[in-house]
């Protein structure tokens, strides 16, 4: 850990994109499990969630980042699944 | 070659802030800095200066701009009164976290309730715990003075922090008094050019203001705070006074001192009243009593060491309050009394709240207090440590 000798002074961060070394999925209490099956890629999720928790390759959605995912829900609220089936739910975490 | 003119104080330091002609503005009018503010923003108008003017809907927002610009990598200069630097509270601390070098003149007046529109302290020492660096002004040649040297103290490398140039409402700000402007010229050569430390808008060196910082570091950045407010500031407001001198032939420090070396009982007082107190110990001196005066110029950071030092040689002293901590001793007397508690042999304190809302400081005041000290100074005894002066009881 640093020093206060070390920080640069205003709390300024000089570095871009130094968010990716802080880790928020800790912070989360519900996961969110994908479904592929109820999936139809609509990217609902991908378009609505907060931080850039759904990993997106080729136009299609993969697995969660579960190292910023903070389990706010809002993907699988979203989510219209396929025929009533939703392709996100909501789990507690540790169970 | 120096310009003498009549003016008032307001009128001095929007005419400072013109010569500085910072980049950015924002500002909200309050009595009694409205009329400063008016100033400035007809300067801006009628194409004296290029500053961009923000006219905004509070203070809150006056100081959030001004949080914004300078992080942005602007020159940033805003005032305000009372309520308004109330207002402005919280984003006092969002400015000084973030080194931020803003200026900002405050015309002091009383804060509400009751209403009142006059001078005295409460509003500027309500935000002393702020960061800021605080230059206290006797008159309206301080007042342009300080705010000239602001820029160059908030600047400064080892500083990087705002600065507030306090004055007494009305009694400095719309009192006309004979004052020595500096050429244009001077003054920008003075101040220099504005050299902004990671700037927002610097596209090639992306950076971000305002992070969360959790328990695992926010000490360590207050840590850096108390270490520039406490060991860095001193030197630089020095150094620039120095250069100041050279420049204008008026002398500053960290307080001034008057006819204090050989005095036995003595006043310390902040700003205008200061100057009618001088008068009385001169008056003093002509009945043979030793009394002396010590001004405190810059209140933030204190400079414990050298007011201790210098008043500590005094049997007594009173130390003059124009803003209450109710519950508490005024706030200028509790750090007049911890700058004299390494000493063994120390005057004899007490403490006066006078001027509260504009109430008039007359000599007659000064000399009551001290015929007081002289008896304090006598018997050794005090009758209360804290007093309201000039109250009908």
């Amino acid at each position: 850990m640093k020093t206060w000798k070390e920080l640069t002074p205003g709390c300024v961060i000089t570095e871009p994109g130094s968010s990716v070394k802080f880790k928020t999925g800790s912070w989360r209490t519900f996961r969110p499990r994908w479904i592929p099956e109820n999936c139809i890629q609509c990217l609902f999720c991908w378009i609505y969630c907060p931080d850039m928790a759904i990993k997106v390759k080729d136009g299609k959605r993969e697995e969660f980042d579960y190292d910023f995912c903070k389990g706010c829900g809002i993907c699988a609220r979203e989510c219209p699944g396929k025929k009533g089936q939703k392709a996100i739910v909501m789990e507690e975490e540790g169970k | 070659m120096a310009k003498v003119v009549a003016v008032t104080g307001n009128e001095a330091v929007a005419n400072a802030l013109r010569q500085v002609e910072p980049d950015v503005c924002a500002a909200y009018p309050i009595t009694p800095q409205t009329d400063l503010m008016q100033r400035f923003s007809a300067f801006v108008s009628d194409g004296k200066v290029k500053t961009e003017m923000i006219l905004v809907e509070s203070e809150h927002s006056a100081m959030s701009a001004c949080v914004g610009a300078s992080a942005g990598g602007g020159r940033v200069v805003t005032a305000t009164s009372s309520q308004g630097l109330a207002l402005m509270w919280e984003v006092l601390f969002i400015a000084s976290g973030m080194n931020l070098p803003i200026v900002m003149p405050v015309v002091n007046r009383a804060l509400s309730a009751p209403l009142n529109i006059h001078g005295d302290h409460s509003d500027a020492m309500g935000a002393r715990d702020s960061g800021w660096i605080q230059l206290w002004s006797e008159n309206a040649q301080e007042a342009y003075d300080n705010t000239i040297q602001a820029f160059r103290i908030g600047e400064h490398p080892d500083v990087r922090l705002p600065v507030m140039v306090c004055m007494d409402g009305f009694i400095i700000s719309h009192s006309i008094e004979r004052v020595e402007y500096l050429e244009d010229e001077e003054v920008k050569r003075f101040v220099g050019e504005y050299k902004p430390v990671n700037p927002l808008l610097n596209l090639d060196h992306p950076v971000s203001y305002g992070p969360l910082i959790l328990p695992d570091l926010y000490m360590e950045y207050k840590r850096l705070q108390h270490e520039i407010m406490w060991n860095r500031v001193k030197p630089v407001v020095l150094e620039v006074a120095e250069e100041f001198y050279k420049l204008s032939g008026r002398r500053y420090g960290l307080f001034e001192a008057y006819r204090l070396d050989d005095a036995e009982i003595g006043m310390v007082i902040l700003n205008s009243a200061a100057g009618t107190a001088k008068d009385v110990v001169d008056e003093m001196r002509n009945r043979g009593i030793k009394a002396g005066l010590l001004k405190p110029r810059l209140f933030r950071p204190f400079p414990y060491e050298e007011i201790g030092e210098a008043l500590r040689h005094l049997k007594a002293l009173c130390v003059m309050d124009r803003a209450d901590s109710f519950g508490a001793y005024g706030p200028l007397f509790t750090e007049i009394a911890s700058s004299l508690y390494p000493y063994k042999e120390r005057p004899i304190l007490i403490n006066k709240i006078y001027g509260l809302g504009g109430r008039d400081f007359m000599p007659e005041d000064a000399e009551k207090v001290f015929l007081e000290l002289k008896d304090i100074a006598s018997s050794g005894k005090i009758k209360s440590v804290k007093e309201y002066l000039g109250v009908r009881e």
